[in-house]
């Protein structure tokens, strides 16, 4: 977990929780953060890469690159570099040694200048590698077994420009130009060693990855991410988002380090419109006002999935909620930390919106890949949903002091 | 007089390019025999009377053996950098040019009727030690040299220019349009190269390189690009073919400009600076209209554009390397580097008669195009900073 500088405001209370899992869930009642914005930047370096249990930011930048050398000096070069402007970039300061307007008139500055003035706004750089980054650089044996392309899921209409990639860069802040910032510096430094794939912009967090954090709600106006692990519950965090040093033989490297998954997940939010209040609370499994599940009260009663009103079940065979439970697949939970995003609209007039899911794992295998089968083949809500874009990156621990991200794969 | 134009008499003082005295005797060449040249230029044969020099001075006596004005050139093996030349040379006359030049592979050229690529022969300057000493030259020598070059590189850019875009139009007014089809990249080549140069002149640049989209509701469009479109008329829909008036007025208006821009070359000086943002503004021409395939909308030959314009570039950087080895050779280096690495992908694309057309490229060689001018132009933005 990343130290978080506090300022002279004094304290936050908790600043890291953790949470449920679960896909579309929902939250508290009230409407936005508890978070006090006492904690204005989080340290780059730590035990794990910050980002994923920090108190999710309010904007994302989420960009993949592809490598163009397969030189594995340039590559570590470029790591030491990405590690040096990311420990800047998030204290708040520039890009570059020199910054925005210090530098010999006669050079291009060695930072772009658009975040000149702005605080740090709890800007965290997360680094990860996809599965071709191996092939890439004849590291095949350093490839854990879970780290490969995810499978077909039924729904998915995959675009090949804005799936997968060589490396990834998710860049989360609460003031947009700031996450921007970073990754537009990142994809200048890399230019000629990677470049980038593709990127996505995420407006408005759907999951809270702290208890001190309220649940926000995705564009189908429920609560998402209610049931999500947080960074309050170490022993769950070791058990289902960290990776363990002997989880795979060949990845002794990713010990404290996770899986993320990325899925921009594409919403029929006009025709979602139209369903009656009744169906949507039915396909979701929730109330949209409180966020309870059908039959409960409040947002963080357990459902009961045995519930039954009448002669049919209070939560339906097909609602969301009990697709994904945990309860129905082993107790598997995942550290979601999604985006809503909204790319302008289609050529028909509808708006291009919905979800860029993003969820940290410590094994895709048990904990993503059956729920996602489960929840493409019986959840009511896919009839609203197409994933365009896929991907999966191995995130590495945290870079610890004289370290560049990624070290210990490169050694 | 042109000449009175130059600034500091840069190119009298560069001793690389010796050039047009007709007097310099063999002292200036080192004494030494084996750096000495004759050459026979006739209407159709360029005799040197070597092909291999030790590294130095070397000098080459031209004397014009033809019927037609002539002259020589030492070229870079790339055919395109010119290291020195003597121009003008008149049936009967004898002249020398005298140049130092280090060790590597050259072609020297002479171009009876001062057309054409001329007619070349390979010449190779072998390592020697004392000719290395001949060659140390101070950081001012070194930049009047690089200027001197990019003017002779310029100057023989536009000359060709203009003898193709002559070509050109009278094949094009003659209504021979599979012909000028065919010359209408090769002779932009020549505009592309400098096309920097070019577009310093604000008034000409319009009115020879506009492009439809550039142009504001009313404006007359003249230039290739108007004559491009009549060419490829399938490409335009509903477009109505010129008629061979409107094709001699257009075609008449283009050579006039490019003879008006030669003109106005021979009387151009550069800085330093301004030979190194002219080649990151070459590569920044690539970026912006070669690889996004918007320069050629009608014949989409932008990779003849895209080639001409990373020849420039490179000419321009080749020129200063020596400068930035010494103030920044990593910088020199990683350059060298990825000039390569983008001209292996641009070899790819090659064809028997020039270059795939930018319609029939996949999304990913686009992109990998994309992706080396990205890789060159980043460090590209540093050449300047790393030679004033």
């Amino acid at each position: 977990m990343a130290a978080a500088r506090i300022s002279r405001r004094g304290l936050l209370g908790g600043g890291v929780a953790a949470g449920l899992a679960g896909g579309f869930a929902a939250g508290r009642a009230s409407a936005d953060d508890t978070v006090t914005p006492a904690v204005t930047s989080y340290a780059f370096r730590g035990e794990h890469q910050a980002g994923i249990v920090t108190p999710a930011q309010d904007r994302l930048h989420f960009a993949a690159f592809d490598l163009t050398t397969d030189d594995r000096d340039e590559v570590v070069a470029l790591l030491q570099d990405w590690t040096a402007a990311a420990e800047r970039l998030t204290r708040g300061d520039g890009a570059g040694e020199v910054g925005p307007v210090d530098g010999a008139p006669e050079l291009p500055p060695d930072d772009t200048g658009e975040a000149i003035g702005l605080p740090p706004s709890r800007l965290t750089i997360t680094f990860g590698f996809g599965p071709t980054f191996f092939d890439r650089l004849a590291l095949a044996d350093r490839r854990p077994a879970a780290l490969r392309r995810l499978p077909h899921f039924p729904a998915d209409v995959l675009r090949p420009e804005i799936s997968d990639g060589d490396l990834c860069v998710q860049a989360c802040a609460d003031d947009p130009q700031v996450a921007f910032h970073a990754v537009r510096n990142l994809t200048r430094i890399a230019f000629g060693r990677a470049s980038m794939r593709w990127s996505q912009l995420g407006f408005g967090r759907t999951s809270s990855t702290s208890t001190t954090q309220d649940t926000p709600r995705n564009l189908f106006g429920f609560k998402d991410g209610t049931a999500n692990v947080k960074a309050e519950q170490p022993e769950v965090l070791d058990a289902h988002v960290w990776v363990g040093a002997d989880d795979d033989p060949a990845g002794g490297w990713l010990a404290g380090g996770s899986y993320l998954v990325a899925r921009r997940i594409s919403m029929s939010i006009e025709t979602w419109d139209r369903q009656p209040l009744v169906d949507q609370e039915a396909i979701v499994g929730r109330t949209k006002g409180e966020g309870a599940p059908l039959g409960g009260t409040a947002e963080h009663d357990e459902p009961d999935l045995g519930a039954v009103t009448g002669l049919a079940p209070t939560i339906p065979v097909d609602a969301h909620v009990r697709v994904v439970h945990p309860s129905q697949h082993g107790g598997a939970q995942m550290l979601r930390r999604g985006y809503n995003f909204v790319d302008g609209s289609t050529p028909l007039g509808a708006l291009d919106a919905g979800l860029f899911f993003l969820a940290f794992v410590r094994d895709p295998d048990t904990q993503f890949i059956p729920v996602q089968q489960a929840m493409a083949s019986t959840d009511a809500m896919m009839e609203y949903l197409e994933v365009t874009g896929s991907a999966l990156f191995a995130v590495p621990p945290g870079v610890g002091p004289g370290e560049y991200v990624g070290q210990g794969l490169l050694v | 007089m042109r000449t009175t134009l130059l600034l500091t008499g840069v190119l009298l003082a560069a001793p690389v390019l010796a050039g047009c005295t007709d007097n310099a005797t063999g002292s200036d060449a080192a004494g030494s025999d084996d750096r000495s040249f004759t050459v026979a230029a006739s209407d159709d044969a360029c005799d040197v009377s070597g092909s291999q020099a030790p590294s130095g001075a070397l000098r080459f006596d031209v004397t014009n053996t033809g019927s037609q004005i002539t002259e020589f050139y030492l070229l870079a093996d790339d055919g395109l950098r010119i290291i020195g030349e003597v121009e003008n040379i008149g049936p009967g006359v004898s002249r020398s040019l005298t140049i130092k030049a280090p060790a590597g592979d050259y072609l020297t050229a002479c171009k009876p009727g001062m057309r054409g690529d001329g007619i070349r022969a390979a010449f190779t300057v072998t390592a020697s030690d004392d000719g290395e000493q001949q060659l140390s030259a101070s950081d001012q020598q070194r930049v009047d040299e690089a200027l001197a070059g990019y003017r002779l590189y310029v100057r023989d850019q536009s000359a060709q220019l203009l003898d193709k875009t002559a070509r050109f139009v009278a094949l094009y007014k003659a209504g021979q349009d599979d012909r000028a089809r065919a010359l209408y990249p090769e002779a932009r080549t020549h505009w592309e190269r400098i096309e920097t140069v070019a577009e310093s002149f604000g008034d000409l640049d319009p009115l020879m390189d506009a492009r439809e989209a550039d142009l504001e509701p009313g404006e007359d469009w003249t230039g290739w690009h108007r004559l491009e479109k009549d060419l490829w008329p399938a490409e335009a829909g509903a477009y109505r073919a010129m008629t061979p008036a409107q094709r001699a007025t257009y075609a008449d208006d283009l050579l006039a400009n490019t003879r008006t821009l030669d003109d106005r070359i021979q009387d151009l000086d550069y800085t330093v600076d301004a030979v190194a943002n002219g080649s990151r503004g070459l590569l920044e021409e690539v970026a912006s209209g070669k690889v996004t395939g918007e320069e050629e909308t009608w014949s989409h030959t932008d990779l003849w554009d895209f080639q001409a314009n990373v020849d420039g570039a490179r000419v321009a950087f080749e020129g200063l390397e020596p400068i930035v080895a010494d103030h920044d050779p990593a910088l020199a280096e990683q350059l060298t580097t990825r000039f390569e690495q983008l001209q292996v992908l641009l070899d790819a694309q090659r064809t028997a008669d020039g270059f795939r057309l930018y319609t029939d490229l996949t999304q990913p060689e686009v992109k990998a195009l994309a992706d080396a001018v990205n890789a060159l132009s980043e460090p590209l933005s540093h050449l300047t900073a790393a030679i004033v």
